[in-house]
């Protein structure tokens, strides 16, 4: 008898450890409210020297992008802060979204961290997550460091609230090969029905009229969102969001069926749901197609010699052209801020003289160094122009400063299932096997779900 | 042995432990998913209770069931080529090949131990048609089939087949060899006393190989059945699920529910359906296996 009770608690101590082993993940659902503000550390005076960690998390490698740019600074930063320690973490793009859900749950996001998908981000800042970026850099007093067409993209993207420091400014539009567009005979196309006969005529010339990523499925929703812009005016995407507009209103089927000719007549080359990225980027800087639908940042390859092979000068650039009965302008661009990084409140407030004083001195310097060392147009403002930038670059920077309203891209405004069906259902669009208004049906009752 | 398990205390002892640790990383996350079917959110906005609402959500969502019919269709062809031409190849290295099929066994066994993704890279450059012509787009090129030089990844039908012969074909292998091995294990007295009545060819196989093949088939065939009903890993590295949602199987729609849209709740039903899908399968399988062994 003895001998089983002694069993018996053996067996249960046995299980408690163990319980108490695994309990960790099993932990109670995430907060629903606000996580309240972890506790500060030791208050520094202004005169003080900051000091404490900072954590940086990034989809981007160390050396690259923007990325690049803030460890650098931070490296001058902490080596005039020796208090200062730096912790740098790369995370796979495509795990984002789960890790940044994970990191919330247990209010341990870092300090700055790349934003999350835009409905996601939203319901971050509403839960208490994230910071006002405009606020908290008007605070600083750095706020006039951003670029206000930028500033305006990102708070247009928030609902109103800046969540996302623009980390880069981007303009889209066709890219195209000056030396084809010449040998054809071809002005700019400055409507729909030119661009369509430019394409025809080049098609027929044997010359693949458009590279594009059908594998990515953006690159072609991109062009259904423009055409339906240009049709209902720059605030068409807007006005879907604020239910004054449909998916299935006849414009915007217009805009899906104008693009799926497109398809059909072949202009974007065969088995264009197979051409990955780089593929369609190859195409172009290989000169065997002769345009090119992207954003700015693609100017890396462009000024970059050892890819792009038609040569830098023989690129040019005009934006999405008008279309029939259209309310669009051409003073309208389509623009973005590219990968936003946001700021983890919690970790803010953890350490507000430190981060307060790092923030300072990188977004202080930030365009400037951005535009030194990569060539790159951020959402910050440029004061020193390096003397050696590449023409395209300069061209680029001045159509940015050019541009009146900037147009967001047409999932912008959609939550991540509705962006999914949109680039998923894009490639059915472009090969046939669903009708223009097949698609907007399915992703009208996608958002109205 | 049995004196010591018949003892109550020792039997805690000895299994409480390994039954603690299956509870915890097994019983316990299956039940915490079940839970999660019964609620709606994620955990930046937090979860609220919507009782049977993903279950109806389920049964009405005609892409689950797209996904579904894929796995469905996947699983028949896939696990009917791996196990088919598993038995054919054990076939021809016991009876053809005999002692010297060693290589030949290596060779077809190699795709097994190939990365996924490297397989897949494969067959896309295989069947590439733009920047240019695959292997297969070449060859039909050179011999004057133009009509099915084709975009074979860019269509949902020509995708699908695509992915069902890579998967026999990286699998294959793996399955002729378990079939081997059940094989040489067919005393040789027993085909030799078949063959002096007068059996031989495709009756010898019917009548006295394949019945006595029967039970490590039926294993083989669970192994694959669960395995081409969970696809995951080749249809992301080949086709991503597309063109479209043309070749998304249910893992891959459960993954893009839970971990791209947020829908923790959703994603989690639709892996309550699958693993009951997996064990009903399983289960009609055994059920095969009990009658016919």
């Amino acid at each position: 008898m003895l001998m089983r009770r002694v069993s018996m608690v053996i067996a249960v101590t046995l299980v408690v450890i163990m319980l108490a082993a695994c309990g960790a993940p099993a932990a109670a659902p995430a907060p629903t409210t606000a996580p309240a503000p972890a506790a500060t550390t030791a208050p520094a005076t202004g005169s003080a020297t900051p000091s404490g960690a900072l954590k940086f998390l990034s989809v981007q490698a160390e050396n690259e992008g923007y990325t690049k740019i803030v460890n650098l600074l931070t490296a001058e930063f902490t080596a005039a802060n020796p208090g200062v320690k730096y912790e740098f973490e790369q995370a796979p793009q495509t795990d984002l979204e789960q890790k940044l859900q994970l990191l919330a749950s247990s209010n341990s996001l870092p300090l700055m961290f790349p934003s999350a998908a835009t409905g996601t981000l939203i319901e971050m800042y509403r839960n208490g997550f994230v910071l006002d970026i405009e606020a908290t850099f008007t605070e600083l007093g750095i706020v006039d460091k951003l670029n206000p067409v930028a500033l305006s993209l990102v708070r247009n993207l928030g609902n109103g609230t800046a969540l996302g420091i623009p980390m880069e400014l981007n303009i889209e539009g066709f890219w195209y090969n000056k030396k084809i567009f010449a040998e054809q005979g071809i002005a700019v196309p400055q409507t729909w029905e030119e661009l369509v006969a430019a394409a025809e005529k080049l098609h027929a010339a044997g010359i693949q009229p458009f590279a594009a990523s059908g594998e990515q499925g953006w690159p072609l929703t991109r062009l259904i969102g423009l055409y339906a812009q240009r049709k209902y005016g720059p605030d068409a995407l807007e006005r879907v969001a604020a239910g004054e507009l449909k998916l299935t209103d006849p414009g915007f089927i217009e805009a899906a069926q104008a693009v799926q000719d497109l398809g059909l007549k072949g202009y974007f080359g065969p088995g264009v749901v197979t051409i990955d990225y780089a593929t369609a980027v190859d195409l172009f800087v290989q000169g065997r197609a002769a345009m090119f639908y992207m954003g700015s940042w693609e100017l890396r390859t462009f000024n970059d010699p050892t890819r792009n092979l038609i040569g830098a000068e023989q690129i040019g650039f005009f934006n999405f052209p008008t279309v029939p009965g259209g309310a669009g302008s051409l003073n309208d661009w389509p623009m973005n801020a590219g990968l936003t990084v946001s700021l983890g409140r919690a970790a803010y407030e953890a350490n507000k003289p430190l981060a307060d004083a790092w923030l300072t001195y990188v977004f202080e310097r930030y365009g400037d160094r951005s535009m030194s060392e990569l060539g790159a147009i951020t959402g910050f403002k440029v004061e020193n122009m390096p003397a050696n930038t590449p023409q395209l670059t300069q061209m680029v920077q001045s159509q940015i400063d050019a541009a009146q309203t900037p147009m967001l891209w047409f999932e912008a405004r959609f939550d991540s299932a509705a962006t999914v069906l949109s680039q998923r259902n894009a490639q059915l669009l472009i090969t046939g096997d669903m009708s223009a208004e097949e698609f907007m049906r399915a992703l009208q009752a996608e958002l109205d779900n | 042995m049995e004196r010591v398990l018949r003892d109550r205390t020792a039997a805690v002892i000895f299994l409480g432990p390994a039954l603690v640790i299956y509870v915890c990383i097994l019983l316990i996350p299956i039940g915490w998913s079940i839970g999660y079917t019964f609620f709606s959110g994620s955990p930046i906005s937090g979860f609220t209770f919507a009782g049977f609402q993903n279950y109806a959500t389920l049964v009405q969502d005609r892409r689950f069931w797209d996904a579904f019919w894929f796995s469905t269709r996947y699983a028949i062809f896939v696990t009917g080529g791996q196990i088919g031409l598993g038995l054919a190849l054990a076939l021809f290295y016991h009876f053809y090949l005999k002692r010297s099929s060693a290589l030949i066994r290596t060779l077809v066994f190699f795709p097994v131990v190939l990365p996924t993704v490297a397989v897949a890279a494969i067959f896309q450059k295989l069947f590439a048609i733009a920047p240019q012509y695959g292997v297969v787009n070449a060859v039909f090129d050179l011999i004057g089939l133009h009509s099915l030089v084709q975009p074979w990844l860019g269509r949902g039908q020509t995708a699908f087949w695509v992915l069902v012969i890579m998967d026999v074909w990286r699998a294959m292998g793996f399955y002729a060899v378990i079939l081997y091995a059940g094989l040489i294990e067919i005393p040789a007295e027993t085909i030799e006393a078949a063959r002096l009545d007068g059996a031989s060819g495709w009756a010898l196989a019917q009548l006295v190989i394949l019945p006595l093949l029967m039970p490590i088939t039926i294993s083989a065939l669970i192994f694959s059945l669960n395995g081409t009903l969970k696809v995951f890993d080749s249809v992301v590295a080949l086709t991503g699920g597309g063109p479209g949602n043309a070749t998304t199987p249910l893992t891959l729609y459960m993954y893009r529910a839970a971990f791209t849209n947020n829908a923790y709740g959703y994603g989690s039903t639709i892996a309550v359906m699958l693993t009951l899908y997996c064990l009903i399968v399983s289960l009609l399988a055994y059920r095969f296996a009990r009658r016919d062994v």
